[in-house]
């Protein structure tokens, strides 16, 4: 075994370990982070293929960003982890079966089909120059521009969509209008009155 | 890397309706206290000169592809895009006072409406599974929020939760049926597809596997029976301006869809496809008219009526040869515009604070108003296929098609349904004529949209003597598509 | 890498992977003392240079001129009790002062010190320090949330809120620099900028510089957007439950997060180990080194100890609308400019 393969095996097992955590423990936040840990140990596999732009990006924007909402959220929220766990075991054997499937599925997918080990053999290693960075941009910008822009108005809708739903029309609340501070003069606020001092008598 | 403009060029409708929707939503913020109106009319105007940018890039003879096989522009694209925008552009027309009077104008209204019509452009002409997915799902987030808008409805939120859960579940079946082909054949292509399965056996597992996890999810997202348990509820949870644009627009889409997907994509399981599709077309035939009886809610009742129009409409396809594929988009067509009057008579009749969705509000409409009354009758004609409108046309064709490919047992259930339907078609018009009226305030509608909707009902009738000129468009836009 | 270490390492078993352990243990640890000193000696000039600028004499007791305080004050919290809050989560008590401290010397391992001083020149470098800088705000969530008080978890809210917020800005200042420079490698960023003083990309990428910097500022939660520890209102925040090591682990975290916002800033607009006179100059200490690194990054140290002696703290929602409303959009806008004018106008030159 090469200390590749020792690395990878080692990820493998913490990334399946912290998945299973993920929906066995009771607390949420424990959940989050064991989703976070699962996230981490990916993008270090990926790292192992030589996908260093997939793997940083992975922890920028799920682990950087995503799942700190997503803690956050958690975190407001009381959740009642006993009530989420009512159906349990009525849906158990639905989802152990669904399981089941999808695992026989990508075992057919990796040993039958096209993906099998023998026409999918792992790739040479790269160049010293190569850079994944690089080859991704210009595939991305070039060869899947079309589908790349059309991925772009999609983040776009769900913008508006969200914004939509969620703006309310009520303006109740007070806010800061800094072009009307930055407009405020001098002569608007301050009177100076000159008057002669009075005698006192 | 070929020419990008030349690229570009193809696209140009796609790219304009999208710049307009941006120019919309920066130009509402300000606009929309001053000049309320203008974000509508720079709608229209977008839908007018998108169909003109459309009708001016038809491809010369067959198919042309663009950015690298991802696009493609043939017959059937340019014919379902027309169809698209122009039903979308007499949709806001009808939906203009409804949202005004509800107080769902807002800029991002028309922001969404553009979105989805741009996803529906993408997905007529796809030729990737991933511009086909991303079309999808523009359209179906733009719908999602659409159904949601009216957020003071109980109704309406637990519509739009319903329609989003299942449509994601519907969105995730069909990726898992999409990776599922890519595991077998090696690509998202669908032209490389179709000719790496006429390489390998019909009976492949994956293949299979892969095929029904689509049918499902393309199940789901047309309202089919055993996969048609939101259509009811979002029917009649959603604001009717909505389900007016989801219940036309959207259908052809659906066409364009599965004509990509099954027919370009999977031409080599005709025969396995045909037989699932089959069995969904009959339970949903069997089931919409059935359970369309039962409704007293006019909208959920156009909800059953849709599934199994919906049923109808697969008749065609399933039949797997030209003949059927332009049956079911001439059947399509012909019903996106019938359910486009019917829905539009909902709206009219409905004012801010009423809906006018109970069938029991309609009784004794003849008293009140006869002019609705007979455009009420002749819409309700067209739904269940009677002659002298083009419903009937429509439902003879897809029969028709059936007869052609010697599945005669299919076309005497289709038969036996139909008639079934036309009992709670004929009932509405039994109420509208018979019953004793209920209410009698007055209707009031804008001149300009009775005008419409008049003229939209009865071209379900005279259209009569140029029905063989769209036939001929029909079959020819079928034929040009490579 | 000397050649007594080489010679040295001969006399281990001839396993090649425990020479590349060993030989990048052995970087770390050069990047790491002079890193953990820096920290502590930080907090000592900020004590001086504000006790100054407020005319009084600041820490002056414990050696010549106070020279020893941080290493008396590092006594003082080693000796200390951790005190574990009742019903505290204990495990993410303490794992969260970690998590502050480990992005926070993680980043270090792809800066460039000079050309060739560098524990690992990957080539994505610009995106691994926002990767990896970007973990760090679980160590503040987690602390606010495991602590069991409403002080440090209103706190947490609040650092969490700023800190993804001002990221946005920083990653979008960041990719007019990358788009300057054509490469996310640290090191040909700074190459890039070689040719004196005014081939920095201070220059055309002034406004820029400006959000990366304040962003800097208010992604540490230093003052003035320090509003996560905000003394007067909830106790120091995030960690008022901390005692301590894990108090102390909190504190060099953010000390060496100054650090390095101060060195990512010099690295990326002021020409990193580049000297202002260009590379031509005959005096050894006027040409390149690692000299005028320390020096750029001592001097934007000194920006930060200034803020904190000079602006009043914002507002919750004014640190909110400056990100959000001012920094991103003049960042998008300037992304846009840029690659107009790059691409479309013959004055892309400015900008190369």
């Amino acid at each position: 075994m090469t200390f590749e393969q020792l690395v990878f095996y080692f990820l493998a097992s913490v990334a399946v370990i912290a998945a299973g955590l993920v929906i066995t423990v009771r607390n949420p936040v424990r959940a989050a982070l064991f989703l976070i840990l699962t996230f981490f140990t990916v993008a270090v596999i990926w790292l192992l293929l030589e996908a260093e732009f997939l793997a940083i990006v992975l922890v920028l924007v799920y682990v950087g960003a995503v799942m700190v909402l997503f803690l956050f959220v958690v975190m407001m929220l009381d959740i009642d982890t006993d009530q989420l766990r009512e159906g349990f075991a009525e849906y158990l054997p639905i989802g152990a079966t669904v399981a089941v499937i999808i695992l026989l599925q990508l075992v057919i997918v990796f040993s039958f089909g096209p993906f099998d080990l023998e026409q999918m053999p792992a790739p040479a290693a790269a160049a010293v120059d190569y850079s994944n960075t690089h080859q991704l941009g210009l595939l991305l910008y070039t060869y899947y521009v079309y589908p790349f822009e059309l991925a772009a108005v999609l983040l776009l809708l769900a913008m508006v969509a969200a914004i939509a739903l969620s703006l309310r029309g009520r303006l109740s609340a007070k806010r800061q209008r800094p072009d009307a501070q930055v407009r405020v003069r001098k002569e608007d606020r301050l009177r100076i009155v000159k008057m002669n001092a009075e005698k006192q008598d | 890397m070929s020419n990008i403009f030349a690229d570009i060029q193809l696209a140009t409708p796609e790219i304009f309706v999208f710049s307009m929707a941006c120019v919309i939503l920066l130009l509402d913020k300000v606009t929309h206290e001053r000049m309320p109106k203008a974000s509508f009319l720079l709608t229209q105007l977008t839908l007018l000169v998108g169909l003109y940018l459309v009708t001016i890039t038809v491809p010369e003879g067959g198919s042309i592809k663009a950015f690298n096989d991802m696009f493609v522009l043939d017959g059937m694209a340019v014919l379902s895009k027309q169809v698209i925008l122009f039903l979308t552009f007499v949709v806001l027309i009808y939906s203009y006072s409804y949202i005004t009077e509800r107080k769902m104008y807002r800029g991002e209204y028309f922001v969404l409406i553009l979105n989805a019509v741009l996803g529906m452009m993408v997905m007529t002409s796809a030729s990737h599974f991933l511009t086909i997915y991303i079309g999808l799902e523009l359209l179906s987030l733009s719908l999602y929020t659409l159904v949601a808008m009216n957020r003071d409805s109980d109704l309406a939120t637990e519509a739009a939760m319903k329609y989003f859960v299942l449509g994601a579940l519907a969105s995730g079946l069909l990726l898992y049926g999409m990776s599922m082909i890519y595991g077998a054949t090696g690509s998202l292509d669908i032209e490389t597809i179709r000719s790496a399965i006429q390489g390998m056996e019909s009976d492949d597992t994956m293949l299979i596997l892969g095929l029904v996890f689509i049918i499902v999810g393309i199940g789901f997202k047309l309202g089919v029976v055993p996969f048609h348990m939101w259509i009811p509820d979002i029917y009649q949870g959603a604001p009717t301006s909505v389900v007016l644009f989801l219940g036309t627009a959207p259908k052809v889409a659906a066409f364009a869809f599965i004509m990509r997907l099954l027919v370009d994509g999977f031409q080599g399981l005709a025969e396995n496809w045909s037989d699932m599709l089959t069995i969904i077309a009959v339970l949903s035939m069997a089931t919409g008219n059935i359970l369309a009886i039962i409704q007293t809610n006019l909208k959920r009742m156009l909800a059953y009526s849709t599934i199994s129009h919906m049923g109808y409409f697969l008749l065609g396809i399933l039949s797997a040869n030209p003949n059927g594929y332009s049956a079911s988009l001439f059947y399509v067509i012909v019903y996106s515009f019938t359910s486009l009057a019917a829905f539009g008579l909902i709206i009219m009749m409905s004012r801010a604070g009423f809906e006018a969705e109970e069938i029991s509000d309609y009784k004794g409409l003849n008293k009140r108003h006869p002019w609705f009354a007979f455009l009420v009758a002749l819409v309700m004609f067209s739904m269940a296929g009677i002659p002298p409108t083009v419903g009937f046309f429509a439902k003879l064709s897809v029969i028709q098609a059936l007869i052609d490919v010697e599945m005669y047992w299919l076309a005497v259930v289709a038969i036996l349904f139909a008639v079934i339907g036309a009992y709670y078609y004929l009932r509405i018009i039994k109420t509208v004529y018979f019953d004793k009226p209920e209410r009698n305030e007055p209707i009031t509608a804008r001149f300009g949209m009775q005008f419409v909707l008049s003229a939209n009902v009865f071209a379900l009738v005279l259209i009569m003597p140029w029905i063989g000129v769209i036939m001929d468009a029909v079959s020819n836009a079928i034929s040009a598509m490579g | 890498m000397p050649e007594w270490i080489l010679y040295l390492l001969d006399f281990l078993p001839d396993w090649d992977w425990l020479h590349v352990l060993l030989i990048a243990l052995i970087k770390v640890v050069a990047i790491f003392i002079p890193l953990v000193v820096a920290v502590a000696y930080l907090p000592y000039a900020e004590r001086k240079i504000i006790g100054y600028m407020q005319i009084r004499i600041g820490p002056n007791r414990v050696g010549p001129r106070g020279w020893l305080q941080p290493i008396a004050d590092a006594l003082k919290l080693i000796l200390k009790e951790i005190i574990v809050p009742t019903k505290s989560n204990k495990y993410l008590f303490i794992l969260a002062p970690i998590l502050a401290m480990g992005p926070a010397i993680a980043v270090w391992s792809v800066i460039p010190f000079t050309d060739t001083l560098v524990l690992a020149d990957i080539n994505a470098g610009l995106l691994f320090v926002l990767a990896v800088s970007s973990i760090g705000v679980y160590g503040i969530i987690i602390a606010g949330w495991a602590s069991n008080s409403k002080y440090a978890f209103l706190s947490a809210m609040r650092a969490s809120a700023q800190i993804v917020s001002y990221e946005l800005a920083m990653g979008f200042a960041l990719v007019t620099v990358l788009m300057a420079a054509g490469s996310l490698n640290l090191r040909e960023i700074v190459l890039a900028q070689s040719g004196g003083l005014t081939n920095w990309y201070l220059w055309p990428l002034f406004p820029m510089f400006m959000v990366y910097f304040i962003s800097g500022v208010a992604e540490t939660n230093r003052a003035p957007f320090d509003v996560a520890e905000g003394e007067s209102e909830i106790v120091a925040g995030f960690h008022v439950e901390y005692s301590g090591m894990t108090f102390a682990v909190f504190f060099l975290a953010e000390y060496a997060n100054m650090i390095l916002i101060a060195t990512l800033t010099s690295l990326m607009f002021l020409g990193g180990w580049m000297s202002p006179f260009g590379a031509a100059s005959d005096i050894i200490i006027l040409g390149d080194g690692i000299h005028w690194l320390l020096l750029k990054t001592s001097f934007l140290l000194f920006f930060f100890l200034w803020f904190r002696a000079t602006f009043p703290r914002y507002r919750y929602d004014q640190i909110m609308r400056l990100g959000w409303k001012v920094f991103l959009p003049l960042t998008i806008f300037w992304i846009v400019f840029m690659g107009v004018m790059m691409f479309l106008t013959p004055w892309g030159y400015l900008f190369h």
